[in-house]
């Protein structure tokens, strides 16, 4: 800076000028977000639509088509456009002569690192989970992530056990992670040596929401089976 | 303007002759950012667990690197001294932010693997210290030519790390398998640990390039 300015004027003039770059860089910036976000969005929410579509059908082995159901607030089932951003979605897939197959549910809960989301298939007729997939983890590669790709620990759910009690109102065993080998019963979930936290996570994420949701989809059984769907 | 300018030769022709394509070069060896200047540690080991990741997050600095060097030189006599680093960091922030959009908009499974690393370029202090040590100081073009040697050399150094750490801890190389079935995975590579050894190993044989050359 100048130095025979006196001293009040000069910094006057230079917190002006800092004024002046912060916020014109600000707005530039700002202008620059805003711009890559809207330009960005739609591609993103398709590339969503696509992945969590793509998922449903790899939970559900078998389906042609799908639809997708709400949950309403008398606890029954109501038909929604896929689009819907509505909350309490399940999907229920068909197979080509539109016949129930399955119905996929998502769920999620803290698994090691961060919140896991995973998508699962359930069978009505046979009271099975019939597919399972994780849609978002942050589990440490290579351990963690194990859930995902472990083929063994993949093949704990086509026909994990969810069967209801007599009265229909309630899981007669929540599905479990149990230690590695040690899967006596349909109902648990052999765990992986090494991904310890990670699948009990899974197994209480599946526990808490199947006990949740099966009775609910038990019970709309009906409303799922309404054969050919606009989509 | 001119004045500047005309000092900026000065200054740096006492340090190296023909400008641009030394800007370009230096970056890519002489002053590695991952094997020279052993700077932005936090993504080289963490997003190099495989040659995919090391790709995609090397291209996505560069990206981030060449376009905050531009900005940060064209606007190097609009920004007061006390606010450039907070003015450095709010450019550097907005292009990291589009780059994390594009990145979803181009693949929801590549933005998955880089996880919360995207966002930290904006910490990574290879871009902050080119935008104050070069951008801050040269012209456009030069500092345009400085970002990219700069991006592409830590582009290479992340490869490097994440070619050899895919092959030993995963037994593929972007994501074809290499060895046969039977090879038994270093799951160690694939680990934070791995990114340290590798690197370690790599600095080494760098090291000794250098000295090789330095007494031929």
């Amino acid at each position: 800076m100048n130095e025979t300015n006196p001293v009040n004027k000069d910094a006057t003039a230079s917190s002006l000028k800092m004024l002046q770059a912060m916020v014109g860089i600000g707005i530039f910036c700002a202008l620059m977000i805003v711009l890559a976000f809207e330009g960005t969005m739609p591609r993103i929410e398709q590339n969503k639509a696509e992945a969590l579509e793509k998922a449903i059908f790899k939970v559900i082995p078998g389906m042609e088509t799908k639809k997708t159901f709400k949950l309403g607030p008398d606890n029954s089932f109501v038909p929604v456009d896929g689009k819907s951003k509505a909350d309490q979605l399940v999907y229920a897939g068909y197979d080509q002569n539109g016949k129930l197959v399955g119905v996929a549910v998502e769920a999620s809960g803290l698994g090691f690192a961060d919140v896991l989301r995973v998508l699962y298939g359930y069978d009505p007729e046979t009271q099975k989970i019939i597919g399972f997939y994780v849609l978002e983890s942050k589990e440490t590669p290579g351990l963690g992530d194990k859930i995902e790709k472990d083929p063994g620990f993949q093949s704990n759910f086509s026909g994990l056990d969810v069967s209801l009690t007599e009265d229909q109102s309630a899981l007669k065993n929540q599905p479990v992670t149990v230690k590695h080998g040690a899967k006596e019963n349909p109902w648990e979930i052999d765990g992986i040596t090494g991904a310890t936290i990670s699948s009990r996570a899974v197994g209480n994420i599946m526990g808490t929401s199947t006990e949740f949701w099966v009775p609910l989809i038990h019970k709309n059984k009906e409303t799922f089976m309404v054969s050919k769907t606009e989509q | 303007m001119g004045n500047q300018t005309k000092d900026n030769k000065g200054f740096l022709a006492s340090l190296k002759d023909s400008p641009s394509t030394d800007d370009f070069i230096k970056g890519l060896w002489r002053e590695n950012p991952v094997f020279v200047q052993v700077l932005g540690m936090c993504p080289t080991l963490a997003v190099s667990n495989t040659a995919i990741n090391a790709f995609a997050m090397g291209l996505a600095t560069t990206f981030v690197l060449l376009m905050s060097n531009m900005l940060v030189s064209s606007l190097r006599n609009f920004i007061p001294k006390q606010v450039r680093i907070a003015s450095y960091i709010l450019i550097i922030a907005s292009f990291v932010t589009v780059t994390d959009y594009v990145i979803q908009a181009i693949s929801i499974d590549l933005h998955k693997s880089l996880g919360a690393f995207i966002s930290l370029i904006v910490v990574n202090c290879v871009i902050l210290g080119r935008a104050e040590a070069f951008a801050s100081k040269n012209t456009v073009g030069r500092s345009f030519m400085d970002g990219l040697g700069m991006g592409l050399g830590f582009t290479f150094g992340l490869f490097c790390l994440g070619a050899v750490r895919e092959l030993l801890g995963n037994g593929t190389i972007f994501g074809f398998p290499f060895f046969p079935s039977n090879f038994q995975e270093w799951i160690v590579m694939i680990l934070p640990a791995g990114g340290f050894f590798t690197l370690a190993i790599w600095l080494l044989v760098f090291n000794a390039l250098k000295e090789k050359r330095a007494k031929a």
